[in-house]
């Protein structure tokens, strides 16, 4: 007969392969595709405190697990926000979720935006379509503590009016006199008077003091290589670009290799990368 | 007055006749004793119960895309090299099922049930130098960054290790090269090095580790004489210098940054089957995926962890398609991984020449080899770094 060794990693160690039971409070549609949830711990209320850009696993019973960013504001913790586009097996199984369903959730993981960093200096928050929801805390937190930073830019791009995230909300910020919020759209629908064009068009204008910038991209890939390429243009330095990546992910904490991005681990060493440290590989085809 | 102990770092010299009071020990101890046996013509580690499972008076000979076992002269235990599976199957298994869920029907709440149950406490006989690396690169990818893997924790750390120093090099060894062998220094509770002639047949004890010393306590042994250590070390040398292979590891990490866009990236890929074979028999290589599985009323569901490997179309898939979607794409990251990127990561190189990518792969590509190619032809320079830019 040999002897065993116990094995409860959640008496000895934390198991971070392990979710947590979350239960949906809010379902809200935003655009055709994409919905918010609002989610609190099934077994009793509280807090879930994050850094902006941080992400967390969600799982859907028997389906499957995906990485998605937290959305939410970092200052109301109480409140566990996740804006999702159904593209796919789990994200569509997510999408039938309705209130009082179970979730299961890991995280928060991986790192955040440079809102620190950035304070005493001109904020540019560059989203394209659904890269609204990643970097949405960050503009939360920089509107929270709005007296320590400088201008605030959030440009924003959409392929079409419908796709617009967070409406209500964009249309609040446009109305404030200390944000200075942009909205294009690739394809005009009646009865759209903004911008047409795509989001990098609105950067030669932006008022922000390209010396004295921090920018913040998130969106898909070839986006930010061109806000890359249009920042580069105007005089921001590369170490004061800040872009967030997408890989796929298994585990989001290291060891399951999916993520791997040249040297990096997108789930620890991002998803926020600033973009001089990553230069001599972005945009490298098959990497 | 004969010596009855030995302490961290003295050595004994144990007979041939005496090695099985070691497993005996061990088993008294409570471990699950892992050797090395013969089966289906290969060298395979598996539970032992006695020094008569071992393979005695077997080698083999190995070769791009070739293994083959042949009998040796002589009847020692150790006298063939790595074989197709290394300790990685024990302590990151193939599969493992990672938690369950549970609930009554669709409509009601669901739980998760970690798993609680007890590992096993192995004894592993028979570990290589370069086995012993390879071990320990695991076990900081698993337990020295932001997370801990609890269950390669738990099995890490009660794991007992028999190394063997290699009395011979394999063909398609070149761990000299790597700086992982082929003597072990360190990481270990005994290790033992086979000495075997026409007029003895003995093992050198080292004691590692207290554990080690403890386990000595069981197993009888003569002390070490100046010429037994001697003869260690002319075997050290010899297999050293007798490495299948060899690997210029010179700034290779810039290298291979530096040759993103090699042609012979391309070369290797009109080659590479993509089988998967070199990562799983690789004793580094840690990629996994998961499965999420539900039983047929679909209210019990498991989540299970597999080996994955970074040669699947699957593996670096998001939305529109892989990130890796050419077979050039899949065999530069696994090499640039293995020899560059792992530096970044974790310190060390993810590559202690252990040969057996070389053996296993099908149509016999070999990493030594395709560096050797690049160097040929370094292609170092900004201009080629900026080609193939979306
Ligand atoms: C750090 C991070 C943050 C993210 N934040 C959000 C967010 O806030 N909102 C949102 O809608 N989406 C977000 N995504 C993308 C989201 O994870 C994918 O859309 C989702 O994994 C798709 O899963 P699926 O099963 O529905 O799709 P399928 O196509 O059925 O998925 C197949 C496999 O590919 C993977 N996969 C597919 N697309 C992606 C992708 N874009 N990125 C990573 N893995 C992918 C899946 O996880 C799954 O393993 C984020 C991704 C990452 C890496
Ligand atoms: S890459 Fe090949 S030689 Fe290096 S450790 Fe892995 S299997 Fe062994
Ligand atoms: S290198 Fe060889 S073993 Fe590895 S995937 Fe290619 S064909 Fe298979
Ligand atoms: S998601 Fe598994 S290592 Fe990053």
């Amino acid at each position: 007969m040999t002897a065993t060794v116990a094995h409860s990693p959640t008496r000895n160690l934390p198991n971070p392969m392990l979710p947590n039971p979350y239960r949906v409070q809010r379902v809200r549609k935003e655009t055709q595709d994409t919905f918010t949830l609002e989610l609190e711990p099934a077994n009793g209320q509280s807090d879930f405190h994050f850094a902006a850009g941080q992400f967390n696993m969600l799982y859907i019973f028997g389906v499957g697990e995906v990485p998605i960013s937290i959305s939410g504001d970092p200052g109301k913790p109480r409140k566990l926000v996740h804006t999702t586009r159904a593209v796919g097996v789990v994200t569509s199984a997510m999408q039938q979720l309705k209130r009082d369903d179970m979730v299961g959730v890991r995280g928060p993981f991986g790192n955040d935006w440079p809102v620190v960093e950035a304070q005493g200096k001109d904020v540019v928050i560059v989203a394209g379509g659904l890269g609204l929801a990643p970097v949405r805390p960050a503009l939360y937190h920089v509107l929270n503590h709005r007296e320590k930073y400088d201008n605030v830019v959030l440009l924003y791009g959409t392929r079409t009016p419908n796709d617009i995230l967070y409406r209500r909300e964009v249309e609040k910020w446009r109305a404030r006199l200390d944000v200075d919020v942009h909205v294009t759209v690739d394809r005009a629908i009646h009865p759209w008077r903004g911008n047409v064009g795509v989001v990098t068009r609105l950067i030669p204008k932006s008022p922000f003091d390209h010396l004295n910038a921090v920018a913040m991209i998130c969106g898909p890939e070839v986006m930010i290589r061109f806000t890359v390429l249009e920042l580069e243009r105007r005089g921001v330095l590369p170490d004061n670009i800040f872009i967030s990546m997408e890989r796929n992910m298994k585990c989001a904490t290291g060891f399951c290799g999916h993520c791997q991005w040249g040297p990096n681990f997108v789930c620890k060493d991002g998803p926020v990368f600033r973009y001089s440290e990553i230069k001599p590989f972005f945009g490298q085809r098959g990497l | 007055m004969t010596q009855t102990t030995l302490r961290v770092n003295e050595h004994g010299l144990v007979q041939h006749a005496d090695l099985q009071h070691l497993i005996t020990a061990l088993h008294d101890k409570g471990y699950q004793v892992i050797g090395p046996t013969l089966q289906d013509s290969a060298v395979v580690y598996d539970e032992i119960d006695s020094i008569a499972d071992l393979p005695a008076g077997w080698t083999d000979e190995q070769d791009g895309g070739t293994y083959r076992l042949k009998r040796r002269d002589d009847a020692a235990l150790f006298g063939y090299t790595n074989s197709p599976q290394s300790w990685k199957k024990f302590l990151h298994p193939p599969r493992r099922r990672l938690w369950q869920a549970q609930r009554e029907d669709a409509e009601s709440d669901f739980v998760f049930m970690p798993e609680n149950g007890t590992l096993p406490r192995y004894a592993f006989l028979g570990v290589r130098a370069c086995e012993l690396n390879a071990i320990a690169i695991q076990n900081t990818v698993f337990t020295k960054g932001p997370f801990i893997d609890p269950m390669f924790k738990a099995l890490h750390d009660a794991a007992f290790i028999v190394a063997v120093n290699c009395i011979q090099a394999g063909g398609t060894c070149f761990c000299a090269s790597m700086d992982s062998g082929p003597h072990v220094h360190s990481g270990f509770d005994l290790a033992l090095t086979e000495l075997i002639d026409a007029d003895r047949h003995v093992f050198l004890v080292e004691v590692g580790s207290r554990r080690g010393a403890e386990i000595m306590e069981q197993v009888p042994f003569e002390p070490a004489q100046e010429h037994d250590l001697a003869a260690v070390r002319r075997i050290e040398s010899a297999v050293a210098d007798d490495m299948g292979r060899t690997m210029d590891t010179t700034d290779i990490k810039q290298f291979l940054y530096d040759n993103v866009n090699h042609p012979r990236w391309d070369d290797v890929a009109n080659r590479c089957l993509t089988c998967s074979n070199c990562t799983i028999v690789c004793p580094t290589c840690f990629c996994t995926t998961v499965e999420d599985v539900t039983d047929l009323t679909g209210n019990q569901a498991e989540r299970w962890q597999r080996w994955d490997s970074c040669f699947t179309l699957d593996f670096a898939y998001i939305h529109g398609g892989s990130v890796r979607a050419l077979a050039r794409d899949r065999y530069r990251q696994w090499m640039t991984h293995k020899l560059a990127s792992w530096i970044d990561q974790f310190d060390s190189s993810g590559c202690v020449g252990c040969g057996r990518c070389i053996t296993w792969c099908p149509v016999g590509i070999d990493i030594t080899e395709e560096v050797h190619a690049m160097r040929e032809s370094d292609t170092t320079s900004a201009e080629i770094s900026t080609l193939n830019m979306v």
